[in-house]
């Protein structure tokens, strides 16, 4: 029987294989399905990874890429902060809600005044939001010891209640015959977050994804409080020796990615999304979580997997409307890929010994 | 700006390519798109729709292509969907799905030879975009009618998506019409705030048979709230909704309003070949047979159907309004008098309870 035995140290080569040949598998195994549903699995492909960055439309399609990677890296790396010190906020979505609300509430308690300072103020109330919601699970945690995983993702479903109420009630268009929904930002121009470069989808959520990435990054490889999110995540009674004060991460790590996805939400709603609506969260704050581990918890990995996520999105939709293949499916492909990081991610740590090496191995 | 411009040569080449100014003497080959909310396989909204567009395949064979993109978000995806369809050569696309309404009106701008159609919105911003709908407060009327005559707690239910008007006009000819027939009916209201989730859609109908509902009329698109009554061994009863949901017959589902899309879509892609398209604001009820009453089983006593029945024919032949005053608000204020039915507009802005129904609006 093949075993699986314990590495002495983690992998360094499948720490960084692992992504690579997750994709890989997910091509060869979603190949299988496509063909086994009597569609070209190559041309299906193409169709997903090629066509967005090179194909006849690429020229739409490249800006969607950045549109739809930037929310999902921007909150993903929030994510990876508190995931790599072993604090699991996985309400990322309703911070993503709140954060949109918070920001938006500011842009339309004005309107239609004109002032340079309206945008300003409505990401860092956005920010707030974001913070605020994510404080909930964090002081929760450090108080009474309560489990940030539930807690977060519970008020995901809060917030989706009170997201429900600003469309039909406080955040209402006054001008939307009676519809729910609020005014569109588009109208609006103080308060609109419009592409900065039009042809690469970028807009100051994009902006702000980028930026975050290298912020993040210096932080966790150059500053002391990098240093402790790490040492937390990997031996944590090391941490308490070293004085972490684990009061003080957890509201650190729960602080950040609260602003971050609060800080999405609000790029989201002034641009691409455009208004508040019931339903105007689509999964990004849980669709980050694939991308945080698909980019291994780093901020430039993240990037790209940010990315590579979009890809699989907007590759998807062609794939679905020219080819005729049912959403499911996309979705299944899309699963796939969080399947198989797991599943090699196993070698990381793991590795496989045969019976006769592992005998040898018990002799010396 | 540089996309726009990309985008409206891009439209502008295809709109030659496909023979723009042979516009108004039709076209040869007409590609329809059609943008869903749900997955076809939904078995109500969604099916009703997709079965629209098989209809118009039927009809026109190798004359019509079409294209349809399954669960499409409301919202930013929405936009990037319809600019690929429209991209991809699309000369009409429906976006079957209120939430659609901006996104369509957006796309709409920047393609004005692609037509656009939007289901059960009230924007056309651009002389492309057309609006059509369904008065479903009608199929309501039959159902609510049937719900007072069956219920023995005196207890109904509605599964209400989204407060918007749509489901507003729903909800209160549903009552109105129970009411009619039983005095002493009190109607629950469970939101959803989804169009499509089969586990939402079950938990809600639970906790509306938990409350001793034993009637559950639904405004979401699955079948699982007629699979939760039909739990109930016989003693709840519902409806199929937007489509027949025949395999729940005879009960629980004991009839079902059907959404009958495919004359419309028969009719405005008919219209394109021809040349004859023009914008257009359609709202067609049970007279013009968009919406159908699917067949009242006989797990509803004789006088029921009967009954269920001449309020359909009542207002196939224009002699009742499911909203004929006197009608108060649910706060006590007037909204229509003796005798006087509802106006359009006021139904398409609908963001009210009448008089009678405790449920709260979720404000």
């Amino acid at each position: 029987m093949i075993r699986l035995e314990k590495r002495p140290n983690p992998s360094r080569f499948w720490l960084y294989a692992t992504p690579p040949v997750a994709v890989l598998l997910t091509m060869v195994v979603g190949g299988i399905l496509f063909a086994a549903m009597g569609k070209n699995p190559i041309e299906v492909i193409r169709t997903i990874f090629w066509d967005p960055i090179f194909g006849e439309f690429a020229f739409y399609l490249r800006g969607q890429l950045l549109v739809k990677a930037g929310p999902l890296i921007l909150i993903a790396i929030g994510l990876a902060l508190g995931f790599r010190a072993g604090i699991w906020n996985i309400g990322a979505e309703g911070q993503y809600i709140i954060g949109a609300i918070c920001g938006a509430a500011v842009g339309l308690a004005v309107f239609p005044t004109e002032n340079r300072l309206i945008f300003p103020a409505m990401v860092i109330a956005g920010a707030f939001g974001g913070w605020l919601w994510a404080m909930i699970p964090a002081i929760l945690k450090t108080r009474f010891n309560t489990n940030e995983i539930l807690v977060s993702l519970m008020l995901v479903y809060v917030a989706q209640t009170i997201l429900a109420k600003a469309s039909t009630s406080f955040l209402k268009n006054p001008e939307g015959m009676g519809f729910p929904g609020s005014r569109n930002f588009n109208t609006y121009p103080a308060a609109k977050n419009g592409y900065l470069i039009e042809s690469l989808g970028l807009h100051w959520g994009g902006v702000a994804a980028l930026v975050t990435a290298v912020l993040i990054y210096i932080l966790l490889t150059r500053h002391i409080a990098g240093f402790q999110i790490r040492l937390a995540g990997q031996a944590p009674r090391a941490a308490r020796f070293h004085g972490v004060n684990p009061t003080r991460l957890v509201v650190m790590c729960m602080g950040i990615s609260g602003a971050l996805a609060g800080l999405a939400g609000l790029f989201e709603v002034a641009g691409p999304a455009g208004q508040i609506s019931i339903d105007f969260n689509t999964g990004y704050g849980f669709t980050a979580i694939i991308v945080a581990f698909l980019g291994r918890l780093n901020p430039l990995g993240i990037v790209l997997a940010g990315f590579l996520m979009a890809l699989t999105y907007v590759g998807g939709e062609m794939a679905s409307t020219n080819l005729g293949l049912p959403s499911a499916a996309i979705q299944v492909f899309q699963g796939m890929l969080l399947f198989f990081l797991l599943g090699v991610d196993v070698l990381t740590n793991y590795r496989f010994r045969l019976p006769a090496a592992a005998a040898t191995a018990g002799a010396k | 700006m540089k996309r726009r411009h990309l985008l409206a040569s891009a439209s502008l080449a295809l709109g030659l390519a496909l023979g723009g100014s042979a516009f108004a003497q039709g076209m040869d080959k007409v590609k329809a798109c059609f943008v869903y909310v749900g997955p076809i396989g939904d078995g109500g909204w969604t099916y009703q729709h997709h079965q629209g567009a098989l209809a118009v395949q039927e009809k026109y064979g190798d004359k019509v292509e079409i294209q349809y993109q399954e669960s499409v978000p409301e919202g930013a995806d929405a936009e990037r969907v319809l600019t690929q369809m429209a991209l991809g050569g699309c000369n009409i696309i429906f976006t079957t799905s209120f939430g659609y309404m901006d996104a369509t009106n957006a796309v709409a701008a920047k393609f004005p030879d692609v037509k656009f159609e939007h289901a059960t919105g009230f924007k056309r911003d651009h002389a492309n975009v057309s609006t059509y709908n369904a008065r479903f407060y009608e199929g309501r009327a039959v159902q609510g009618t049937i719900a007072g005559m069956m219920t023995k707690s005196n207890k109904i239910g509605y599964i209400g998506s989204f407060p918007i008007p749509e489901v507003m006009n729903g909800i209160n000819a549903y009552y109105l019409a129970a009411k009619k027939v039983n005095p002493d009916v009190q109607v629950s209201v469970v939101w959803a705030f989804t169009w499509f989730d089969p586990a939402k859609e079950a938990d809600a109908a639970k906790a509306l048979i938990d409350q001793g509902v034993d009637v559950i009329a639904a405004h979401t698109d699955s079948t699982a709230p007629l699979a939760e009554a039909a739990k109930a061994g016989g003693a709840v009863i519902g409806f199929g909704q937007a489509s027949d949901m025949e395999a729940y017959k005879p009960s629980p589902r004991v009839s079902s309003i059907i959404d009958n899309w495919a004359p419309y879509y028969v009719e405005r892609i008919g219209a394109l070949l021809d040349g004859t398209y023009e914008q257009k604001d359609v709202w067609a009820g049970i007279a013009g047979g968009e919406v159908l009453i699917g067949e009242i089983t006989e797990a509803v006593p004789a006088e029921v159907k009967a009954a269920a029945e001449k309020v359909r024919d009542d207002i196939a032949a224009g002699t009742l309004h499911p909203f004929t005053g006197p009608i108060k608000k649910q706060d006590g204020s007037d909204w229509l008098a003796e005798g006087a039915t509802a106006p359009d507009g006021d139904l398409l802005g609908m963001d009210f309870f009448v008089e009678g129904i405790t449920a709260e609006l979720p404000k």
